[in-house]
């Protein structure tokens, strides 16, 4: 019974993890859980391996070794039809939005919806706007995204990632090219999306301020040895952590 | 830039630096200091006097670093006397983080027979990821016979405008040129026999048989195949091609599919035009030329064509097609995450698509004198 319930709060679920580039490991024995509604970061230095990371949790990279298990399904193991229904559930946001550049905002955000629903065109319209509103995007319907700005791009990057209202959200380095209000406000739509429609949300930042002001659960990663230093909320972390790497990291090499 | 040096009684090597010390007239040679410090025997100290310096930047900064590494080697101690407050910030702040040993490249060549085991598991490894593709795309193919595969209609009403229509004029040119060429080429030769009129042959048969379909081909590797290929390319750099794997969108039904669509149906057609664009710049030599009537030329050249000969054509042409936009996509798709790949992949598929065109033509010829046609 106990865990059945573990299960059932258990929506994400990394095993002893080894992600490599043919025999180069870049990060080993990766292991935690992300329960659903939770807000969880993957934190580290740059070039840590958390981007390489999140390319094995959302399906790009085979990882060397170990599992991803979404909901108990094994997402490396299942069958390929099973797989895609896995990944037909997360909204992955990208560092630069990768926006599909021959096509408008709208067919951007609409492209999932023509292709996994059977609504009319007068409604992925309005599901569209309404997407984009979402995002303060009203209005650049028909804007190709060479026409608008790389903050804008990543907004509807945001709005395609939640065209089909997924239960997983990730994120590569959301604020990353931001500037500071544009981050926040980015933080504060990631935390409503999570209050309100109870989405999971998997988050890869370096930011402290984004970290801080959204996570309630985060990984750390140690780029020398190549393998998760610490879980726990970063605050946590930070007030009751010892280790040298995490302190400084946490408190940008102030303590 | 002004350096003198003196021994100090007690083991010391005194170095006073004097002037302005910029990057412009670049560091003065460390060597002859060195070697002093290499030749005096005991030395236990090398003092840098700063006192007389003028204006400095990094080149000052360069030449220091310089020395204290020779005498760090020679375990002599380096001190820097009365220099500017910024040099010393500057210094420790180069010294402060300890040059990481692992982080240089192997340098040298390797040995011979790891640089051809390697090469040799590299084309291995190449071969099977384009047999791959081809299987995949093949697949692809399968399930749009099936009425299964997914591209967006508009993309590939799109490409075949992009790939047909706005072909048109480059293939104009080049195919009266090359009818041009090859009834000028004939005309010297049957000349001599008088025997002008056989130019219409030649250029009908050259033209319908072979150089209608392999000029479109080549011209289209390198207009549109290397386009596809600079296209994927780039959507790989941007990772939109990562977008549309997690959507569960296959790249190779929506990105792959139109674009070879769009050469195969468009490369016949193009092929068809080319021949008879061809004929024409052959009738332009014959008439303006050769004294031949149009009349003339155009009969010639009817009862020496047969359906037999264009059909030869069009179906090597659709071969090439496949051929194009089959190494456009596969390189494109291939390509790594810079603005330097992007164009490797452009070029190599040009490179890819007119070996294939080469190669597939020979062998088409070959089996065609087979079978008789």
């Amino acid at each position: 019974m106990e865990n059945h319930a573990n299960q059932a709060t258990a929506h994400i679920e990394v095993r002893d993890l080894t992600m490599a580039y043919d025999s180069f490991v870049i990060q080993r024995d990766i292991s935690f859980t992300v329960k659903r509604a939770d807000i969880f970061v993957i934190m580290g230095g740059s070039g840590c391996g958390k981007s390489t990371l999140l390319r094995g949790l959302v399906g790009l990279k085979e990882p060397a070794k170990g599992q991803v298990l979404y909901d108990g399904v094994s997402l490396w193991d299942c069958e390929p039809t099973a797989k895609q229904a896995i990944m037909r559930r997360f909204g992955v946001l990208y560092q630069g939005g990768a926006l599909w550049s021959s096509m408008t905002l709208a067919e951007n955000v609409g492209l999932p919806l023509v292709e996994y629903s059977n609504l009319n065109p007068a409604q992925i319209t309005e599901l569209v706007s309404l997407k984009l509103s979402l995002v303060g995007l009203a209005g650049f319907e028909e804007f190709y995204p060479s026409e608008i700005s790389g903050g804008m791009r990543k907004r509807a990057g945001l709005a395609r990632a939640m065209a089909l209202d997924p239960d997983i959200l990730f994120f590569d380095e959301p604020s990353a090219g931001l500037d500071p209000l544009s981050a926040r406000r980015l933080d504060e739509l990631i935390l409503e999306l999570r209050d309100s429609l109870g989405t999971t949300v998997v988050v890869v930042s370096h930011e402290l301020a984004s970290i801080f002001a959204i996570a309630n659960n985060s990984v750390f990663l140690d780029g020398e040895t190549r393998t998760m230093i610490a879980v726990g909320n970063p605050n946590k972390l930070l007030a009751e952590s010892n280790d040298p790497k995490i302190r400084s990291f946490l408190t940008r090499g102030e303590a | 830039m002004d350096i003198s040096f003196s021994l100090d009684t007690d083991n010391t090597l005194v170095v006073r630096l004097g002037g302005d010390w910029n990057i412009e007239h670049g560091p003065p040679s460390a060597e002859e200091l060195q070697k002093k410090i290499a030749s005096t025997p005991h030395l236990e100290k090398v003092e840098f006097d700063g006192r007389e310096l003028g204006e400095w930047d990094s080149s000052l900064l360069a030449f220091l670093i310089k020395l204290k590494n020779f005498c760090a080697q020679r375990s002599i101690i380096l001190t820097c006397e009365c220099f500017p407050k910024g040099v010393e910030r500057l210094l420790h702040l180069a010294s402060a983080v300890p040059e990481k040993e692992d982080a240089h490249k192997k340098g040298g060549r390797a040995p011979f027979l790891l640089r051809v085991g390697e090469a040799t598991l590299e084309t291995v490894k190449s071969t099977g990821e384009m047999l791959a593709f081809i299987g995949e795309a093949f697949l692809a193919l399968l399930k749009l016979l099936g009425g299964k595969a997914r591209f967006r209609r508009c993309d590939l009403t799109l490409l075949i405008q992009e790939c047909g229509a706005q072909a048109l004029p480059i293939i104009s040119l080049v195919s009266v040129l090359v009818g041009l060429i090859l009834a000028f080429v004939g005309a010297v030769q049957l000349r001599l026999f008088g025997a002008q009129i056989y130019v219409a042959d030649l250029v009908g048969i050259g033209m319908a048989r072979e150089m209608g379909g392999m000029m479109t081909a080549i011209v289209m590797a390198g207009r549109t195949g290397a386009a596809f290929a600079a296209q994927l390319g780039t959507m790989e750099v941007n990772e939109e091609i990562d977008a549309l794997k997690t959507l569960g969108i296959s790249p190779m039904e929506f990105l792959v599919l139109p674009r070879m669509l769009a050469l195969v149906l468009m490369l016949p057609l193009l092929c068809l035009y080319a021949d008879l664009m061809g004929i024409l710049g052959g009738g332009i030599i014959g008439v303006g030329m050769l004294n031949i009537s149009p009349a003339e030329y155009l009969n010639e050249t009817v009862s020496a064509l047969n359906l037999t000969q264009f059909a030869g054509g069009l179906i090597k042409a659709g071969v090439f097609g496949v051929l194009v936009a089959l190494s456009g996509c596969f390189r494109g798709m291939q390509c790594g995450r810079s603005a330097a790949a992007v164009g490797e992949a452009a070029t190599s598929s040009v490179v890819t698509a007119i070996v294939a065109i080469i190669v597939s033509d020979a062998l088409l010829t070959v089996l065609y004198d087979i079978i008789g046609i």
